[in-house]
Order: C-alpha cells, then sequence, then structure tokens
C-alpha cells in the first residue's frame, strides 16, 4: 500500500517536473479519451493532402522548366523531298536566330514509333507512297518561349519553310497544367479544412474538459490561480494528446504515401515520376504533427481563456 | 488579540447584491474588516452569511456599492488584479471543497504551488502543517477516502499553509465533535494572535463563547444589524 503511494507520488513528482506545478490540476484521462485518436486521423489525412499538393505542384514545375522554352516545328509539306529540303534549310535559319538554345531534327524512325500505336508499323512517310507524316524540329529557347520569341521563329522560316508551323510546347499543355494546379489548390484547400476540423474538434474537447473540472478550477481561481495558470494546464493536456496522435497519424499517412508513390513510380510516365517528393517535401510532412500540436495547442488556449473571462 | 490596528484589510461601503431582477439577498452593507481582528458572522439559515463570505473572497462581485481590499478597489479592478488578492484570502469553505484528484498532500499544497513556490520549498511547510492537524499519516489519501472531519482539517491546513492576511471560514465547525470544534477555534485563536485577520460564519452560538473578545457581526435576511461588533455574546453590561 505504502509502496503503491510512493510510486504514485514519484510518477506525479516526474509528470510535475516534466510539465510544471499545474500538470495535476486537472486530471489528464477527462482530457483524453478519444483526441489523441481523432488528432490521429487529421494529422494522416493532412499529410496525406499535403503530399498529393507537393507532388502535384513538383509535376507542374519540372514540366513547366523542361518545356517553358520548348518551341515545336512542325513541316507539314506533303512531298517527301520538299519537306526534307525544308527541314534542312529550316534548321539552318534556326541556328541564327538569337535565344535559340539548341535544336533536333526528331529523326524518322522516332517519327514512326509515334505514329505506328495509330498507324501501324512498315510506313515510309519519307516515300511517295507513304502516309505524308510531319517532320518535327525540337527547339529550345534560352528563354520561356513567348509570344514574341515564337513570333521571331516564325519570321526567320517564314522564306526557307513555308510549310512550317510553329507551336510553343507550354501553349498545348497549358489545359493539363490548369488541372493539376486546380488539383493543387485542391489539396491545399483540403489541408485548411483539415486544420480547421482539428481547431473544431479541440474546441469541443477543451470546453467538454472545462464543463468537468468546473470546481476545480473555481477552487483554483479562488485560491489565486490565473487564467494563464489554468489554461497553460489544458494546453498542456492538449499538446501531449496532439503529440502522441499526430506521431501516429504521421506513421500511418507514409506508410500511404510510400505505398502510392511505389504504384505511381511504376508507371514510368515522365510527367507523374517527376512528381516524386524531394527532401524538402518529407521535411515539410514531418512537421504536419509539430503544426497539429502547435494548433492543438493554441485553440486550447484560446478556448480556455475565453470561458475563464466569463468566470469571476 | 482582537486589538484594531491602524488602518483596514476590507472595507464594504453600501454594498448590495441581487441576482437577476430578483429582490436584493444583501442589501446597504457597509463595515470594515480591521487587521489582526477576529470576527464571527453569525445569523439564521438563509441570512446571507454564506454569500457574505463569497464577497469577502471575491467569488463574487456585488450588484452595487464599494469593497476595498488591502487598500485597492476590488469592484472596478481588471480581472488580472484578483489572483494577487485571493492569494491574501485563505478560505475554508463550508462544503471544503477539496480537489477529489489530488492527495491530501496536493491539496494542502495547490496554494503554494498557485503562488509559484518551488517544490523544495513547498514539501517541508506542508509536512509541518499535516502534523499540526494531525494528518501526516493520511498525506497520500484522497479526500473520498477522508472522514469529514479530516476532510475538514485538510481544508484548514490548506487555507492557512500560505499565511493569509485574512482567512474566511464558512461553518468550520459544522461537521466537528465539540472537542475538535474546540480545537479548530484554538487554532484560529494561534493564527489570530499570529496576526491573521480571522472571520467565522457560524450560527452555533455555542461557538460565540469560544472566543471571547472575538467581535460579532450579525446578519439578519441580507443587512447587518450590528456591524461595529459591539454586541457580543454575552452581551457586554454597560459599565
Amino acid at each position: 500500500m505504502k509502496a503503491r503511494a510512493n510510486r504514485r507520488r514519484g510518477i506525479a513528482r516526474g509528470r510535475r517536473l516534466f510539465a510544471g506545478a499545474e500538470a495535476e490540476l486537472v486530471p489528464q484521462a477527462r482530457l483524453s479519451g478519444p483526441m489523441p485518436w481523432v488528432i490521429a486521423i487529421m494529422v494522416a489525412l493532412t499529410a496525406i493532402a499535403l503530399a498529393a499538393g507537393l507532388a502535384l505542384g513538383n509535376t507542374v514545375t519540372a514540366a513547366s522548366a523542361e518545356i517553358a522554352g520548348g518551341v515545336t516545328v512542325q513541316l507539314v509539306e506533303p512531298r517527301p523531298d520538299v519537306r526534307q529540303r525544308e527541314a534542312a534549310r529550316a534548321l539552318d535559319a534556326l541556328r541564327v536566330v538569337p535565344g535559340v538554345a539548341s535544336m533536333r531534327l526528331v529523326p524518322q524512325q522516332e517519327l514512326d514509333a509515334l505514329v505506328s500505336p495509330w498507324l501501324g508499323t512498315g510506313i515510309d512517310s519519307t516515300q511517295g507512297i507513304g502516309v505524308p507524316v510531319p517532320a518535327l524540329i525540337d527547339v529550345r529557347l534560352t528563354h520561356a518561349a513567348t509570344r514574341e520569341r515564337i513570333a521571331q521563329v516564325r519570321r526567320a522560316l517564314r522564306g526557307v519553310a513555308p510549310s512550317a508551323r510553329v507551336d510553343a510546347q507550354a501553349e498545348w499543355l497549358k489545359p493539363v497544367f490548369d488541372a493539376i494546379v486546380s488539383l493543387q489548390w485542391l489539396a491545399i484547400a483540403l489541408v485548411a479544412l483539415l486544420a480547421a476540423a482539428l481547431a473544431a474538434a479541440v474546441l469541443l474537447a477543451a470546453r467538454s474538459a472545462l464543463g468537468a473540472n468546473r470546481d476545480t478550477i473555481e477552487i483554483v481561481h479562488l485560491l489565486g490561480g490565473t487564467d494563464s495558470q489554468i489554461a497553460r494546464v489544458f494546453q498542456r493536456s492538449m499538446a501531449v494528446d496532439a503529440a502522441g496522435g499526430g506521431l501516429v497519424g504521421l506513421a500511418l499517412a507514409m506508410v500511404v504515401i510510400l505505398s502510392l508513390g511505389r504504384r505511381f513510380a511504376g508507371l514510368g510516365a515522365g510527367m507523374v515520376s517527376s512528381g516524386a517528393l524531394v527532401w524538402s517535401d518529407w521535411l515539410l510532412l514531418a512537421l504536419v504533427p509539430l503544426l497539429a500540436a502547435g494548433l492543438a495547442m493554441l485553440t486550447a488556449r484560446l478556448t480556455v481563456m475565453h470561458a475563464l473571462r466569463k468566470m469571476l | 488579540m482582537s486589538s484594531r490596528a491602524e488602518g483596514e484589510i476590507i472595507h464594504f461601503d453600501n454594498v448590495g447584491l441581487r441576482y437577476e431582477h430578483d429582490r436584493e439577498v444583501l442589501s446597504d452593507l457597509s463595515f470594515t474588516l480591521f487587521p489582526g481582528s477576529f470576527y464571527f458572522l453569525t445569523g439564521a439559515s438563509g441570512a446571507g452569511k454564506t454569500t457574505l463570505l463569497r464577497l469577502i473572497y471575491l467569488a463574487q462581485r456585488p450588484s452595487r456599492g464599494v469593497i476595498r481590499m488591502f487598500g485597492k478597489d476590488a469592484i472596478t479592478m481588471p480581472r488580472s488584479g484578483l489572483p494577487a488578492l485571493r492569494r491574501r484570502i485563505g478560505v475554508v469553505f463550508q462544503d471544503f471543497r477539496l480537489v477529489p484528484h489530488l492527495s491530501a498532500f496536493d491539496n494542502v499544497a495547490l496554494p503554494l504551488r498557485v503562488a509559484g513556490f518551488s517544490e523544495r520549498d513547498i514539501a517541508g511547510p506542508v509536512h509541518d502543517i499535516l502534523e499540526w492537524v494531525g494528518l501526516a499519516d493520511r498525506k497520500e489519501s484522497r479526500p473520498a477516502t477522508l472522514s469529514g472531519g479530516e476532510q475538514q482539517r485538510i481544508a484548514i491546513a490548506r487555507a492557512v499553509i500560505g499565511r493569509p492576511d485574512v482567512l474566511v471560514a464558512d461553518e468550520p465547525t459544522g461537521n466537528v465533535d465539540p472537542d475538535m470544534a474546540l480545537k479548530l477555534m484554538r487554532l484560529f485563536e494561534l493564527l489570530n494572535r499570529q496576526g491573521t485577520t480571522i472571520v467565522v460564519a457560524t450560527h452555533d452560538v455555542h461557538l460565540l463563547r469560544k472566543v471571547p473578545d472575538a467581535l460579532i457581526m450579525r446578519l439578519d435576511r441580507g443587512r447587518m444589524s450590528d456591524p461595529t461588533g459591539a454586541l457580543r455574546y454575552p452581551p457586554r453590561r454597560p459599565s
């Protein structure tokens, strides 16, 4: 009996050392209950939504950087020999255009491979009897392909390759980027909504704990306790809940993110693989439980302080 | 004992209290408590003794009037200033109001922890005072496992541990046998001799005899009938 009492005192002293003298004013169990699990779920969903947002952002950034200065020149001349001559002249003309970093005439085998899913193999587009597949020149500009720069390329090609059609690569991918950016905003909105839901859950838990401990709080007030001292008790209790729940939630989220990442990587598509998370993204994800704990503590403090102000 | 020192410790001026739009439960209270005095607050049940004590230990604000405590206006004072005043007042509640999940030791230590004392500075005084009230061997017990009398002694120990300037006790002998009641009165007298102003609310007229030099304030239906303490029990005969 005495040993048990001593052990209890020891635990209590340890907790006081950890959490300050007010730690025991409110029993921990009253505040806990389902809160750590609610926080775990919130943190897991937030981390997954954030990871999705970051991956989409990476996809857009990588793809934008890659194609920002990309220009495609199509030579749509149906006669193969004329098309080849225009292509050669176009390459010569492009070499002297200011702002052109590099250019590449897409080899015929590559073009045939591109159209083979629709037209089949064995098409010789360089022969008169073949299907007239346009020649393609992949041009890289030193800067983004603005309208002025595209116009400059068109002017350079007008005389030497009349069949040339010049398009900025970013232009035809714009709807895809817009859709991805929309998804990214959706992810950000989800993160914000989950944060609001977490704050609401903490608010309800803090109010419930305040109600359950009203007598104790009044006694502490009458003994000269300040609002801040009482609020600290709830803050700390909430911080413990949030830290525990947050770590569990992050672990769950990591399992989901890594598993989904592996599956997307298996697709082998260029744009998808460019959305892989980088170290700074992982760092941001690791901050989610900390931010959740901070938000939970702040909400608990504001809720408790607001309620205490109504008491004398 | 009970000699009125210079100055005032608590002053009520024309204080009234009503709940919502109901009639006043306390009316026109004007009196002064002086340092180092011993007061009995008497009156029938329902006269307003507990309510008046709640005003004194700042658990409630009056509907009107002025309350000055330790030279400060307790009515217009911002909330942030109240804890410092409350720490100078020890309270023995009628229903003890011990914190149920804390041990006897932690309940007694509570005012010191609230005041920011370190654990090292708390342990000694708490052990001493528990020894003093005869409960050193029950320091680990929770309130629910203590008898009414033991809870009351813990409540008294908690009220005096911080050496308050004023000790307010609401029917402190209501739950104890006559021997313990006498012992408690001796304890209050001892604290009073050490300079603490004591205010004891009771409807037990026999208790008044035990501290013959105490000043008596009588409440009758929310009004103070003897604010100066001139009426004592037994009544002082004119010389």
